[in-house]
């Protein structure tokens, strides 16, 4: 027999076990909780604290060959100040006279988000995912207080914050940066971590699937980018600046690392996260475990038309989700468009901006080159979107409910399908919705607006092959190697790494290249080329061929 | 009578792992085979290769006269599939679901589907994250009883179901027996076996250890019997073929092997036998014949 008997396998203690009686010294179970979800991330955290330390740390290093000398610095502080587009991108810029100031500037959007996503996703995966799936009931009957689980989740999401900003200090302190500011800038990444931690601790307790608890912390993650977008491009001279203030992401803006270090805003966003974690655990101690405050409405006692065979079944699980998006990209699309105005007034007055906005849109006019930029950032969210699309195939299976599809009259490739014009057709979709609502925004503002309109739409469109070789790589993944399926989240999150830094480091062209976010013709204002989206679509559907081989050919996973 | 199923010396390794080790499986048509073996015993692989989720390393395996891996979509319509673990779309309704399912399944009748519905006491409005495991398990079974098929698979069907609707899915079973269809009922609950099934086949450790009727199984071990004596029972218990033999002052209890019960009648009626209670074996000792520990056993 090639299985390991039963006593061989009771002498193999596990790194979970304990003394017999421990568990009734220690707390909750908490100390026990923590252990088991940091053993279920040792993996997944270290990855993301190493790209948020390589975000702070590339940009400060790229910032530093840009703009060597003092002028330089000065000239990009007056196009940002003077420029409600770049602040709407990249935040406001509060001081130019060291590095640190600039590297602050230029990581705490990206950075903070990063850092949102991390905890949304944390604190779902050993909440609301651990319930769903019933693991949490078995460990809830055990020695474990009602509130463990959750605090074990805010413990580690809390933990890898702190990890990162703490990294934050140190590369800071390495590069030559005052103790002070680094600290700040640290605070900053802690902060916004925190603040979400408490938002999702409620969203947690909302639904009843893991899914749907991070579609919620999705959103909120999306309202507070969008609230800093809108208010940082109307700037802090009056009008509707004051709602950067209504989010976690203007807050840390608001800190001013190495320009004034203003402490307390650090310690209004950790409040509110204290707060609104405060909230969660209210709102769990009066929820049953498994249970969700939004109601379950009854569903229907028979399948309707809609939802016969295999294709219905698709429809319905991926339906909302696209919708969603749609929905998001439209409304981002819309606030991106809007502060198009006034760009073309500094093309004169400041080479600076031209030279930061050109090396994303890489060409003539800064209208037409800040919006191509605006859609090519649409263009990398709605690549998580194409790749979560994907991805529920796996989910699919791995749960057992693809199982008795399968064994039905569906074949592997029909079930395949059924799920894979989603990211196919509907990444065209996400594009053509984001475009919409930048051609609406720029057309208000700009004028001529079903030109804009025309023209977005098409900027939004041919976006889509780039999302199509993330997803196709995704369905390869899933064909070929299942258990690395999830890796395609990796590699979106690497690319869309290099796409957004690989511009400011001027020796990286080759590795910028190896995005597909690259190839993209720059559109409006450059000049389209049929031939890389082609390239890209053959790629995608080479892609997408092998994957759907190989899984015809393996084994289907078990629940 | 033709087979619906015949696979021989089927292997099937995951990792380093042997879940199937020369398995071998044959149901009739028009027969319910009760598929036994103890958890991890390979009842569910063994499944999930003929369903053409996965593919054996070795052995042949026939199902309805195909190629379960080849031609599994074209048998799929003809049979229908309920797994021991029944996992649902949070957001699709149990009706939604059996109508769902059934259509993958050959199609719904809606009568049996409606008389299925109100004999499993089953809510088809609730969304699938709403029900409990055993009304999960129910979702399933109907979805699969009221689809139009020759051959039903249950893995560890009735797991989740209270004992009364247990009686309502034994009697189902009953009825699809009577209709004619095949049914392969893996199950690790042998009372369920011993008053559903035709013929049992018994796997261990991915290897089956015994086939046949249940006559057949019970001609091959020991009757027990009991004995009130109207004198001493002296020299009982060494009779060849007698097992586990207890004497009292005038009493006998013990097992003998089928070949050797005359000689134990005939050593009874001569002491003198007031009472007398002999009963066949039931499946649980067929069963725990096969599963004392390997050294033991053979």
């Amino acid at each position: 027999m090639t299985t390991a008997t039963a006593p061989d396998m009771a002498k193999k203690t596990s790194k979970f076990a304990t003394e017999p009686g421990a568990q009734k010294n220690s707390d909750d179970g908490l100390r026990v909780l923590i252990k088991l979800a940091s053993h279920r991330d040792r993996i997944m955290l270290p990855v993301w604290m190493y790209a948020l330390l390589a975000t702070v740390g590339g940009t400060a290093y790229s910032l530093k060959k840009l703009y060597p000398a003092q002028a330089d610095r000065d000239k990009l502080g007056a196009s940002i100040g003077t420029n409600p587009s770049l602040r709407a991108l990249y935040g406001p810029l509060y001081d130019t006279h060291t590095l640190g100031a600039l590297t602050a500037w230029r990581t705490l959007g990206f950075g903070g988000l990063l850092v949102g996503i991390m905890v949304v996703l944390l604190i779902t995966r050993h909440t609301r995912a651990e319930e769903e799936s019933g693991r949490l009931e078995l460990l809830g009957s055990g020695a474990v207080g009602r509130n463990a689980p959750l605090s074990a989740a805010l413990s580690i999401a809390v933990g890898a914050c702190f990890g990162i900003g703490l990294l934050a200090v140190v590369v800071m302190l390495v590069l030559g940066q005052g103790v002070a500011g680094a600290l700040a800038l640290g605070g900053c990444l802690f902060a916004v971590g925190v603040a979400f931690a408490g938002t999702q601790a409620i969203a947690v307790q909302l639904t009843e699937t893991g899914r749907a608890a991070n579609g919620i912390g999705a959103l909120i993650l999306g309202v507070a980018y969008l609230l800093r977008t809108v208010g940082d491009a109307a700037g802090s001279g009056g009008g509707a600046g004051w709602v950067a203030w209504l989010s976690p992401f203007g807050w840390i803006e608001r800190v001013h690392p190495w320009a004034g270090n203003r402490w307390w805003v650090i310690g209004v966003t950790l409040a509110a996260g204290v707060v609104a974690a405060g909230i969660g655990y209210r709102v769990q101690n009066a929820r049953d475990l498994g249970s969700g405050l939004l109601p379950q409405r009854p569903g229907p006692p028979s399948a309707g038309p809609g939802l016969r065979g295999v294709f219905g079944l698709g429809r319905r699980l991926q339906q909302p989700t696209l919708l969603g998006w749609m929905a998001g990209l439209f409304v981002f699309g819309i606030v991106m468009g809007s502060i198009a105005k006034g760009i073309d007034q500094l093309l004169n007055e400041n080479q600076q901006a031209e030279k930061i906005i050109g090396r994303y849109g890489g060409v003539r006019g800064l209208t037409d080159s800040y919006l191509a930029t605006a859609i090519s950032f649409l263009g990398m969210a709605a690549a998580f979107y194409a790749v979560q699309a994907v991805l529920r195939l796996r989910a699919e299976e791995t749960s057992g409910r693809a199982e008795p599809v399968l064994s039905g009259a569906a074949g592997r490739l029909a079930w395949a399908g059924s799920h894979l014009v989603f990211p196919a057709i509907g990444s065209a979709l996400v594009m053509a919705a984001g475009g919409l609502g930048t051609g609406v925004g720029a057309g208000w503002v700009l004028g001529d607006f079903w030109g804009w309109v025309g023209r977005m739409v098409k900027a939004g469109l041919i976006t889509t092959p780039a999302l199509w070789v993330l997803a196709a790589a995704g369905v390869a993944l899933f064909g070929l190697r299942p258990q690395w399926t999830s890796a395609a989240y990796g590699l979106f999150g690497l690319m869309v790494f290099i796409a957004n830094l690989g511009p400011l480091v001027d020796a990286g062209q080759w590795l910028v290249d190896l995005t597909p976010f690259a190839h993209i013709p720059k559109v409006p204002g450059g000049a389209f080329h049929w031939a890389p989206l082609l390239w890209l679509t053959l790629v995608s559907v080479v892609l997408t061929g092998a994957g759907l081989i190989g899984f015809r050919r393996r084994d289907v996973s078990s629940a | 009578m033709t087979t619906a199923i015949s696979a021989s010396g089927l292997v099937k390794t995951f990792g380093r792992t042997r879940a199937l080790d020369g398995l071998d499986l044959t149901v009739q048509e028009g027969e319910v085979l009760g598929f036994l073996g103890p958890n991890g015993a390979g009842k569910s692989t063994t499944i999930r290769v003929l369903l053409g989720l996965i593919r054996a390393d070795a052995g042949q395996a026939s199902l309805l006269g195909g190629d379960p891996w080849r031609d599994r979509v074209a048998l799929h319509k003809r049979l229908a599939y309920v797994p021991g673990d029944v996992t649902l779309w949070r957001n699709l309704s149990g009706g939604e679901v059996i109508d769902l399912l059934g259509g993958l399944h050959g199609g719904v009748d809606a009568g049996r589907r409606a008389d299925l519905l109100e004999r499993f006491e089953l809510d088809p409005t609730k969304k699938g994250g709403q029900y409990s495991k055993g009304n999960r398990q129910k979702v399933a079974l109907i979805a699969a009883l009221a689809s139009d098929v020759e051959l039903l698979v249950f893995d560890e069907p009735t797991s989740g179901l209270d004992p009364l609707m247990e009686e309502v899915f034994r009697q189902c079973v009953a009825e699809e027996r009577e209709r004619g269809r095949t049914i392969l009922l893996s199950s690790h609950i042998l009372s369920e076996v011993e008053v559903l099934c035709d013929r049992v086949n018994i796997i261990r450790a991915g290897k089956t250890v015994e086939t046949g009727s249940l006559t057949e199984l019970r001609h091959l071990t020991r009757t027990t019997v009991q004995a009130e004596l109207t004198g001493a029972p002296t020299g009982l218990e060494n009779l060849p073929g007698v097992h586990d033999a207890k004497t009292g002052a005038a009493t006998f209890s013990g097992q003998v092997d089928n070949d050797h019960l005359d000689g134990l009648l005939k050593a009874l009626t001569a002491i003198g036998v007031k009472t007398l209670v002999s009963r066949p074996p039931t499946l649980e000792e067929l069963f725990l014949r096969h599963y004392e520990p390997e050294g033991a056993a053979r």
